[in-house]
């Protein structure tokens, strides 16, 4: 989809501002996100591409006055609503609770251990085994396709319709057009696609530059 | 843009426990879940085996190459099991830097969670675009004669940058060399120096 998350290239956007000696994280409730999605994730409840495609769909305008967790946040609240495993309502209806009376204690059984988040679980991995033949190899020139769908997809409007090389192959893995919508893994070949700044941006590149980027096969067609 | 302290948001405070509390009473979630993400990642420091890697791989030849073309077999000697991560090394040809214009996808298991300049709308619109203006900011003048390589981390694979090593590094340990390579200068935005007096 072309949302306010396929950032780039925008124009607008002002200097980088860094925090010296910048902490893990800023406050309390971040752990929070990161422990619920480690736990969700864990359980094989939601998938990564799922969870990518629920925070681009925020709104555009939240999702930039917005710190990074708490589009995780939000995002955690559609998926999980979506898929039925909370009530959104529930969710909203605690939330103005906590904040008129922010010492109650909500509603949690005594004491719970985790099933879900084990330190030691290796990452989830998108590599798949696969006979299918690559159909592009390190050298070839490639037009990427062009196609503004409104789901998921990893093709970033800045690379669509683009001519690059491919310089390197990165094995099969999930298809994430197709597996953060329920439509199975679909696993494809991954290609490392160079494009030059020129080719790109135009008279406005940056001399001497180039973007490389990993693109699924059938984001690409033979040029 | 971009609040990057959003502590006193009593909302999201309040949504982030009503969140939680719906899923420990759901059983989703265990009450030791923060635990582990602390655990995880603020006991351990940051960058640390990224930049381990980095100083093992300018002293020993052979690691290096190791790291460059096997890079899920050379962090399997820092004890680390993660077979997504491409090293990219910069020359003098070549500078490399990292982004994801996506979302903020970086190699979390390599160097720690990312900085919030990282998971900026300012630098992931503009890295692919203007990456010598958003160098030069961070302090950084590439030569004009060297390619700005910009990887944008669209997929599963993970990047980190090989720096070029400082002067100076052949004399110091690897613990001590691994001490100044900086996660700047493994995302690319950075090239390392060493501290007067790091050598002793």
């Amino acid at each position: 989809m072309d949302g306010i998350h396929d950032l780039g290239g925008m124009h607008g956007f002002g200097r980088v501002e860094r925090e010296e000696n910048e902490p893990v994280f800023h406050a309390p409730w971040e752990r929070t996100v990161v422990a619920i999605f480690g736990a969700v994730r864990g359980a094989g409840l939601i998938n990564i591409d799922e969870f990518r495609h629920a925070i681009e769909r925020m709104d555009p305008a939240h999702y930039l006055a917005a710190s990074y967790w708490e589009r995780w946040l939000d995002g955690m609240v559609r998926l999980l609503s979506e898929k039925g495993l909370i009530d959104r309502v529930e969710v909203d209806i605690l939330t103005d609770r906590l904040r008129i009376e922010p010492d109650a204690t909500p509603p949690r059984p005594p004491s719970a251990p985790s099933i879900a988040m084990s330190e030691h679980r290796p990452p989830a991995t998108s590599f798949r085994e696969s006979t299918a033949r690559p159909r592009f190899t390190v050298g070839d020139a490639v037009m990427t396709t062009v196609d503004h769908r409104s789901g998921h997809t990893r093709l970033p409007r800045y690379v669509r319709g683009r001519r690059g090389v491919v310089v390197a192959r990165r094995g099969v893995h999930v298809f994430p057009d197709a597996n953060a919508h329920g439509l199975g893994e679909e696993p494809q070949h991954v290609y490392g696609v160079r494009f030059t700044g020129a080719e790109l941006w135009g008279p406005a590149a940056e001399p001497n530059q180039a973007v490389h980027i990993d693109l699924w096969e059938s984001y690409l067609q033979p040029a | 843009m971009g609040k990057s302290h959003p502590s006193v948001d009593d909302y999201v405070v309040s949504r982030v426990r009503a969140l939680e509390s719906l899923l420990l009473e759901k059983g989703v979630l265990g009450t030791d879940a923060v635990d582990g993400v602390i655990r995880r990642y603020e006991s351990s420091t940051g960058p640390m085996i990224g930049a381990r890697a980095v100083a093992r791989a300018w002293r020993d030849q052979a690691y290096r190459t190791r790291l460059l073309d096997t890079p899920t077999a050379a962090l399997a000697d820092l004890g680390l099991s993660f077979d997504r991560l491409v090293v990219v090394e910069n020359t003098t040809a070549v500078h490399n830097m990292v982004v994801c214009t996506l979302c903020s996808c970086y190699p979390w298991s390599v160097l720690g969670l990312p900085p919030t300049w990282y998971k900026s709308p300012e630098y992931r619109s503009r890295a692919v675009s203007e990456p010598r203006k958003v160098l030069a900011e961070f302090g950084l003048a590439v030569p004009a004669d060297r390619e700005i390589r910009v990887w944008d981390s669209s997929a599963e694979l993970r990047y980190m940058v090989l720096p070029i090593a400082p002067s100076g590094a052949a004399q110091l340990d690897e613990d001590a060399l691994a001490h100044q390579v900086t996660r700047e200068a493994l995302i690319g935005v950075a090239e390392v120096r060493l501290d007067r007096g790091a050598a002793r």
